[in-house]
């Protein structure tokens, strides 16, 4: 079996649980014999810069558990630099020595899965349209080029007009198209000034066009496409050669932003739902959401849970915990979608009968201010601890260093970060509207919204140690067997059904 | 001849409200009664009614040639009394054939044999008064919750005037030796043990509704022919299982008591067997061997021992905690208040321990867990919570109660 991988970001280069997530599932079906190649759009400062670079084939390292700097999309260590890989690609502000052009080098049966494909493409894993907008107009002042321009040749050619068909139902895809028209092999550097602006969407659709050039060089019989980002792009190759998609959706908008929805990444999502021959979600939860919101055929829809990497030395951290007091740790973003709020007004009833037990809410986010404020409000200011943003090593010692860590997410597709702290032996509990929960038997679950149940059983772990022992212990042995292979498993078989 | 013995178990707890630790010296309702009506409702209607009517008539049919005995613990007693008392009027019905019998245990199908045995005295003798008050006979012959059997359980049997216990027919304990006979339990001097078929048990207590079974559907008629099959100098065949096997656990359309109605007259074609009651059987059988119960046997899972009560560490300590609070709620109820010892026992119900089990999960068959709770450890968090409210209630009365003693 030969897959056409379309992600977001690959190891070493993360900033989010996509880039984690896709390194785990491929080295699961390197072992099961499957043959990847796996393409993620980078940015290159050079704008000759050859449109598709081999990254590093089997060199890469991926992150691990729980040494993984990344705590959950986006929380409390965005941006900090992947654990060590060899690297053979360069960061944008380094530009390339001398880029590898494609040869059929890649395809060398002897190297190992995957085999990771750079497209020049300015996306950026975990953008909105409004940090798009910023982030090229933060390029303007410096020499680095936005836009890499894509080839004038007749595979691009068609590659594009499959990209057009894709787009043409959509409200955006005129601005879009227009778009890459203009940058297709056009001589000068795009204006930023253009008249329909640089768009999130326009360079989603220019991914998508080079991803389908490329295409038409690899050899492969199922094309598996991450998250929103690469919809367009996975549709486009399947029209184009018409191989079958396998969607795999990690977080819906719904997610992401609640009901305050952006439309065009939310009409990106169904567009990519209604039209693909399989959707894997990583959850019952998320499938659910995906059969309501998006209308998704339930036929099509296949769960497929997340798994964790596992290290095999860990660090211990016995002596960490320098203060008497139980510590309740509430660790992520402090956004909407994790639940804060609950977290305090669970920390309040519980410190009317326990006045002793510390909270601590760890990371950064735009509730965070509002948070402070509800804290003293409730009256609960000296109990409550706000660490900021943790990275690295300091998200492993708060973990050691907590009695219980809280996850009382409101909407949670997946939810990575109660399995690093059980295995830093921290009992958790986690709310039932999350992915997470649906594989765990040794954690406490909560409904977010149940603050009475969530003091409840914060009280009950603080006073009953038989119960903390079961959930330590149990918990350790439960995230082992929580292993890659068997969701690679699980992902080829639904290949299987597409593919004979 | 060999005598068939039918012993069925009817049991219902006091299920625990949702408690939470908030409840915690606010409210001392700590039992849900609405779910425990509606589960005894429901059971008495599709099981234990129908399936009374069902030995009744054979009782009658075989002009008491088809005779079966019961244990009811006093827990399900109380609650057929208090929800559905024409159910316990058809079991005293049944009591009048004089075909019959029912046995002892424990008021509150407790492990207390095991951890309390002053306790464990005193839930058998109620128990006893209360099945001679509403059948008419005290027991004579014991079952022990669950079947929970090891010498030193059948020594306190003995010691209470039991003639005869009751006891899983488990292969670790048997080795080569036959189910199928009568034992006396090491360090017993006059007590009796009869054992569970559990392969002629499991056959319709289990596998009778199971479409994936190489006998399956299973007819009276085969069953009989097994059961002839066995070897001539068989004395007893246990056939032991929970009463909720009928109706219950195994649906109406199954078959199951279609099964049961023709069972006893293709058992009967054959004259070298009879239905007997399990004091019938222990008054001519004397024990062959002496068996060697040094650890407690259950009839639980493939295992048979204790681990689905006890197995881990949220079941032990809950359990140690409960029978730490036994003297002084018995203490209490001595000085004239007897509520917290009423509310503690139905604590010691092992059901409670039970909805604590984990083993299921070690290789993911959470299809096994069948509680009211969501988890095991939300059912630890519920009984830790009334055990702690209990606690500190039965202190404080401890103090009120002391000057006037």
């Amino acid at each position: 079996m030969k897959v056409l991988m379309l992600g977001w970001e690959f190891p070493p280069h993360i900033s989010g649980g996509l880039g984690t997530a896709c390194f785990g599932l491929t080295q699961g079906l390197a072992h099961t014999g499957t043959e990847v190649v796996f393409v993620v759009p980078r940015t290159y400062g050079d704008e000759d810069a050859a449109h598709v670079q081999i990254v590093g084939c089997n060199q890469v390292t991926g992150p691990t558990m729980p040494e993984s700097t990344r705590v959950e999309e986006g929380a409390a260590s965005v941006d900090t630099p992947g654990p060590t890989g060899v690297e053979s690609t360069s960061s944008p502000h380094d530009p390339p020595e001398d880029p590898q052009p494609l040869t059929e080098s890649w395809m060398d049966p002897g190297v190992t899965s995957p085999r990771v494909l750079a497209v020049s493409s300015s996306l950026q894993p975990y953008q909105t349209a409004e940090s798009y907008r910023e982030w090229v107009a933060s390029l303007e002042d410096s020499d680095a080029p936005a836009e890499a321009r894509l080839p004038s040749t007749p595979a691009t050619r068609r590659a594009f007009t499959a990209v057009e068909q894709v787009l043409a139902p959509f409200g955006w895809s005129e601005g879009a198209v227009r778009f890459v028209r203009q940058t297709l092999g056009g001589p000068d550097r795009f204006e930023l000034s253009g008249s329909y602006g640089p768009s999130l969407m326009a360079e989603v659709a220019r991914f998508a066009t080079a991803v389908g050039e490329l295409a038409q060089r690899i050899d492969f019989d199922v094309i598996h496409a991450h998250d929103w980002m690469t919809f367009p792009a996975g549709l486009a190759v399947a029209r184009l050669l018409g191989k079958p998609l396998v969607i795999h959706v990690h977080a819906s908008e719904y997610d992401r932003s609640g009901e305050d929805v952006n439309w065009e990444i939310r009409d990106l999502e169904e567009m990519g739902i209604r039209q693909a021959d399989r959707i894997v979600c990583v959850s019952h939860y998320t499938a659910n959401i995906l059969k309501h919101r998006y209308g998704a055929d339930p036929t099509r829809l296949r769960v497929v849970h997340n798994a964790v990497t596992h290290r095999e030395q860990r660090e211990h951290y016995h002596l960490e915990k320098a203060i008497e007091e139980p510590i309740v740790l509430f660790l992520g973003r402090v956004t909407f979608q994790k639940g804060p709020e609950y977290f305090l007004e669970a920390a309040a009833r519980v410190i009317q009968i326990e006045p002793g037990v510390k909270f601590v809410m760890s990371g950064s986010g735009d509730m965070l201010p509002r948070m402070v404020e509800r804290a003293a409000l409730l009256g609960i200011a000296r109990h409550v601890h706000f660490t900021g943003f943790l990275r690295g090593r300091d998200v492993e010692r708060m973990y050691a260093m907590a009695d219980l860590y809280v996850m009382p997410s409101v909407s949670e597709p997946f939810g990575i970060s109660p399995l690093e702290a059980m295995a830093l032996d921290c009992p958790v509990i986690v709310s039932r509207q999350s992915g997470v929960s649906e594989i765990l038997t040794n954690a406490l679950k909560v409904d977010f919204w149940d603050v009475e149940d969530l003091a409840n059983k914060i009280l009950a772990l603080l006073r009953y140690p038989a119960l903390t022992q079961q959930l330590t212990e149990e918990g350790r042995n439960e995230i082992r067997r929580v292993r890659w292979d068997a969701s690679a498993q699980r992902v080829v078989g639904v290949y299987r059904e597409l593919v004979s | 001849m060999t005598a068939i013995v039918f012993y069925f178990q009817v049991h219902q707890p006091y299920r625990l409200r949702r408690y939470s630790f908030f409840d915690i010296g606010r409210d001392q309702r700590y039992f849900d009664d609405t779910e425990n009506a509606r589960i005894v409702r429901r059971v008495a209607e599709k099981c234990y009614r129908p399936m009374n009517a069902v030995l009744h008539s054979l009782v009658d049919q075989h002009e008491g040639r088809f005779r079966c005995s019961f244990s009811i613990s006093g827990t399900a007693l109380d609650q057929m009394e208090q929800w559905t008392p024409e159910t316990l009027e058809s079991f005293q019905a049944l009591a009048r054939t004089g075909c019959v019998e029912f046995l002892g245990e424990t008021s509150h199908h407790s492990l207390a044999a095991l951890f309390d045995p002053e306790e464990f005295a005193l839930q058998v003798n109620s128990h006893a008064d209360r099945i001679e008050q509403l059948f008419g006979r005290r027991p004579t012959v014991f079952r022990n919750t669950e079947l929970v059997v090891s010498n030193d359980v059948a020594a306190q049997a003995e010691r209470l005037g039991f003639v005869g216990i009751l006891g899983e027919g488990a292969d670790h304990v048997l080795g080569w030796r036959s189910a199928h006979r009568v034992y006396r339990p090491e360090g017993c001097e006059r007590i009796k043990l009869l054992l569970r078929s559990y392969r002629f048990s499991d056959d319709i207590a289990f596998r009778f509704s199971n479409r994936a079974w190489s006998e399956w559907p299973l007819t009276a008629d085969r069953f009989a022919q097994w059961v002839h099959g066995s070897p001539a100098d068989d004395r007893v065949i246990g056939l032991f299982m929970d009463y909720e096997t009928f109706g219950e656990h195994q649906w109406a359309d199954t078959g199951i008591f279609e099964f049961m109605k023709h069972l006893p007259e293709q058992v009967l074609t054959n004259d070298r067997f009879r239905f007997s009651l399990p004091s019938e059987v222990l008054a001519v059988e004397d024990p062959i061997a002496r068996l060697d119960l040094p650890h407690p046997v259950s009839w639980a899972d493939t295992e048979r021992d204790l681990t689905a009560w006890l197995g881990n560490r949220m079941q032990t300590a809950a359990n140690a905690a409960l029978y730490e609070l036994g003297p002084r709620v018995r203490e209490l109820a001595a000085a004239g208040v007897p509520e917290f010892v009423h509310d503690w026992r139905r604590l010691t119900t092992s059901d409670h321990l039970y909805y604590m089990c984990t083993k299921w999960f070690a290789d993911g068959d959470v299809h096994k867990y069948f509680s009211p709770y969501a988890s095991p450890h939300d059912a630890f968090i519920a009984f830790m919570n009334v055990l702690d409210d209990l606690a500190r209630r039965s202190e404080r009365a401890t103090v009120t109660a002391s000057p006037s003693s």
